[in-house]
């Protein structure tokens, strides 16, 4: 492991975010151009073809690679690479282009996640079949499987879960760019119907279509783009076993996540993840994932999430607010999008323009993918300048 | 030397259909019903588990033939006695065949399995009946059917019945069909299928075995005889003078008529019952009838109790509703029509037989590790190419976590979904025969072999979890 890390040396100076939802009437390409040109604008980018020197895109669905990218956005003669890591796309792509800065190669580089997954005429996720065994194959059946063994653990039940779904609609109700923008209840979660046992329709992500951009570029020269730049503290993507097949799973927590965590923090020098970070956006494709990373992210002992939750500490008001934007449950999951929107979403925190949902003063923000089975994890850390 | 049976097993599927549901009207508790093969079983699953049972305490390296007789075999072209002797994970160098066009496709096996261990080319083969029928919703014939498997090892070792003779009639009628694109069973006019075809041929073929053994029929302590239903089976068993007592219950009203595999149910369900020396007779009945007479011998009660007709009809699951089994056998009108798309790669099929059908996981040699499905890299120790062959599917596994998925489309949500643990192996594992409702953590699950999806219009099988039943279970292993 090297010692020189690429902490502090990559600056994000551009965000963007299209409308995530149910985007009949706009093809990946337009979303792609949505989020990216709101992302030059941000860092007062008008000649992209000239001002931008790589390109990363990360996308789960699309089978048409990066030209699909750099046909939309028209960025040619340049390097343009596609990244798939499950659910840790958007993330691993961010990372891609802050290692190609960090390593010398660019000096301004564009990053873009996006999916489509609403051109797929189901209203879930698709039931995948593309072998005789492991099935069924649906995600919420393999995100389930922490649940029976958790909670005869730790005492844990599908309340404890309801008051993060209750928590994040919220949160989404003050995002502009959130699918779902309702307030619901611990009751109307509990009452929905089943999807996976724990899991009812209101412990599930939305399944949404977006897309979302950064410009990252050598923090030497952030200061040309914008005034008030934030600095990638850490980033990184772990590998696990699949827990299906894994002897020593102990399903109680992901072991992805743990890894990642401890591997990020080192790269930030971060000691005490509980005071020192400020917010976090964390992987809540199923209420209980956001549980388990509570542990497993250190925000507080393993086994005692409920009582955190009990206590507000992750709302918006609380200690360490989660999910600020109303995470995956309200901008929906389009796999691609969710690491670099959050990425997106740490940096208006970070630059105080989060409007409505602002925290107050945070110094650093945390982002979080967990996806396959699940088998991989992403985290990237900012901070202020 | 003695040719014989060595061993036998049944398999009778546990979702039971009320003939009143067929009939629009409400179940009553003890109403006739029947055996309905459910949406992951087919005639090649229930084959297997017959021969599962039929198997239980017998080496499977012994095995030199496996005889497979159905009507409803899913492929015209592919063999179905291979596929089911890789499921059971017997030797390579074996015989193969099937049967199948006729009813009396199981007995004709049978003749042929005791022809060929007679005539010294096989010492013990495995013959399988099975049978999952499908008739037009509605229809009489789908009340009358029911779906099941036996199976039967003939050798000349020690067998608990031996082969005492034989007879065939051939006959040339249209009564009872299914053509080559029909999707349902026909049937001409019941009373033309009773008066011309069933009644005189079966007695002519019980007649002429009769004389060839030199007995009469009151010679004879069994009489497991097909009937199409319950009344025709009453007037051949009157016209041949038979007791009440020497009769094999036909079970209509429970099993149904299980087609190729009825006869050989019938001469399972006299095999558990019978003791040393009693006589057998079994007929059959299709395009012509056969008949064979059995003599059990000593050996019977030093066979191991198995799972036969008895346990698996005392295993009922009542289908809820009418609706739920026309889901289960695909015969409702559904928005998406089967696609015409190829299926999974037939070499992902190929390459991945073993473990897919053999459940054969791996045990490293480096850290004894087993793990499934066999891979490169030792999962634990990391050791390279360096494993052996561990067949799976005869263990007992235990359930490490579940959930209940409502989502995966199913006839019956919830599928219970599992992490089951088999010696250290961590297998990701649908379970069936379970109540969601007491399913836990812990419980101790043995594997059955099923059809997991139906991609590419054709059968996908694979394993499936079951729990293991409460010991002492009736009188089974």
């Amino acid at each position: 492991m090297s010692r020189e890390g690429i902490r502090d040396k990559v600056s994000i100076v551009g965000a963007g975010c299209c409308q995530f939802g149910e985007n009949w009437d706009q093809s990946p390409s337009d979303m792609i151009v949505d989020a990216a040109y709101e992302a030059y604008a941000d860092a007062g980018i008008d000649r992209p073809q000239e001002q931008i020197d790589a390109v990363f895109t990360g996308s789960l669905y699309s089978n048409k690679g990066p030209h699909e990218c750099s046909d939309a956005l028209k960025l040619f003669h340049k390097p343009v690479t596609m990244v798939s890591n499950y659910c840790a796309t958007g993330t691993d792509a961010v990372r891609c282009g802050v290692l190609s800065i960090a390593a010398g190669m660019y000096d301004t580089v564009l990053v873009v996640g996006y999916d489509k997954p609403k051109d797929r005429g189901v209203s879930g996720p698709s039931v995948m079949l593309d072998g005789v065994r492991d099935l069924p194959k649906t995600p919420a059946g393999w995100f389930a499987l922490c649940a029976s063994t958790y909670f005869k653990k730790f005492g844990a039940g599908r309340e404890d879960l309801a008051r993060i779904a209750v928590k994040n609609h919220h949160n989404g109700t003050l995002a502009p760019k959130s699918f779902l923008k309702r307030e619901i209840t611990v009751e109307d979660v509990l009452k929905a119907r089943m999807i996976s046992w724990p899991f009812g329709l209101y412990d599930c992500a939305a399944q949404t279509d977006g897309a979302a951009a950064v410009v990252l570029t050598r923090t030497d020269l952030a200061r040309n783009f914008r005034d008030d730049p934030v600095l990638v503290k850490a980033v990184t993507v772990q590998a696990g076993p699949n827990p299906q097949k894994d002897p020593g799973n102990d399903f109680l927590s992901w072991k992805p996540t743990v890894w990642a965590a401890e591997d990020a923090y080192r790269q930030a020098g971060i000691s005490d993840p509980r005071s020192q970070i400020g917010i976090a956006q964390v992987h809540d494709c199923f209420s209980l994932t956001e549980l388990l990373s509570y542990e497993d992210l250190g925000f507080c002992e393993k086994g005692s999430a409920k009582e955190h939750i009990a206590s507000g500490d992750f709302e918006l008001g609380g200690e360490l607010p989660v999910n600020t934007d109303g995470g995956l449950k309200t901008f929906g999951h389009p796999t691609g999008a969710t690491g670099v929107r959050m990425v997106y979403e740490n940096t208006l925190q970070l630059q105080g323009r989060a409007e409505q949902r602002q925290v107050k003063n945070p110094k650093l923000a945390l982002s979080h993918n967990i996806g396959g089975h699940p088998t991989a994890c992403g985290i990237a850390i900012l901070g202020t300048a | 030397m003695t040719t014989g049976i060595c061993s036998y097993g049944a398999y009778v599927p546990p979702s039971r259909l009320a003939l009143a549901a067929i009939a629009g009207r409400a179940a009553s508790e003890d109403g006739p019903e029947r055996a309905v093969a459910w949406n992951d079983e087919d005639s090649v699953t229930m084959g297997v588990a017959a021969a599962i049972s039929c198997l239980a305490g017998f080496d499977r390296d012994s095995v030199d033939a496996v005889l497979f007789a159905s009507t409803t075999y899913p492929f015209r072209e592919k063999q179905g006695a291979s596929l089911i002797a890789r499921a059971l994970d017997l030797r390579r160098d074996l015989r193969t065949q099937d049967h199948g066009g006729s009813l009396r496709a199981g007995t004709a096996a049978l003749r042929s399995a005791a022809d060929a261990v007679s005539a010294g080319s096989a010492r013990s083969v495995l013959v399988i009946a099975s049978d999952c029928r499908t008739a037009a919703p509605g229809s009489s014939l789908e009340s009358a059917f029911g779906d099941g498997a036996a199976a039967f090892l003939v050798g000349d070792r020690d067998p608990i019945a031996q082969f005492e003779d034989w007879s065939s009639i051939s006959d040339e009628i249209v009564d009872v069909w299914r053509a080559e694109t029909d999707r349902f069973v026909h049937s001409w006019e019941d009373r033309f299928v009773v008066q011309e075809g069933y009644t005189p041929r079966l007695l002519e073929a019980v007649q002429a075995l009769l004389e060839k053994t030199g007995s009469s029929i009151e010679d004879f302590d069994r009489l497991a005889l097909y009937a199409p239903d319950r009344r025709s089976h009453a007037t051949v068993a009157r016209k041949l003078r038979a007791r009440a007592e020497q009769l094999i219950d036909p079970l209509f009203g429970r099993l149904g008529n299980a087609g190729t595999a009825f006869a050989p149910l019938l001469l399972a369900s006299a095999l558990e019952q019978a003791r040393p020396a009693e006589r057998v007779l079994v007929s059959n009945y299709g395009d012509g009838a056969d008949a064979t007479a059995l003599r059990i011998t000593e050996h019977a009660e030093k066979l191991p109790p198995r799972r036969g007709v008895s346990w698996h009809l005392a295993r009922r699951r009542p289908v809820a509703s009418y609706d739920r089994y026309l889901k289960a056998r695909s015969l409702n009108p559904t928005e998406w029509e089967a696609g015409s798309d190829p299926g999974l790669s037939a070499t992902i099929h190929f390459r991945e037989r073993d473990e897919d059908l053999s459940l054969r996981g791996q045990r490293c040699r480096g850290c004894s590790a087993i793990q499934f499905p066999p891979q490169r890299v030792c999962e634990t120790c990391f050791s390279k190419d360096d494993f052996e062959p561990v067949r799976l599917s005869d263990r007992v596994g235990r359930v490490v976590t579940h959930t209940l998925d409502f989502f995966f489309p199913t006839p019956d949500p919830p599928t219970i979904v599992t992490v089951t643990e088999v010696d250290g192996a961590r297998i990701h594992l649908q379970l069936v025969n379970c109540d969601p409702k007491t399913m836990r953590n812990g419980i101790p699950v043995e594997f059955v072999f099923r059809r997991i999806h139906q991609s590419g219009g054709r059968p996908n099988y694979y394993w499936k979890g079951s729990p293991l039943p409460e010991p002492p279970a009736g009188n089974e292993t």
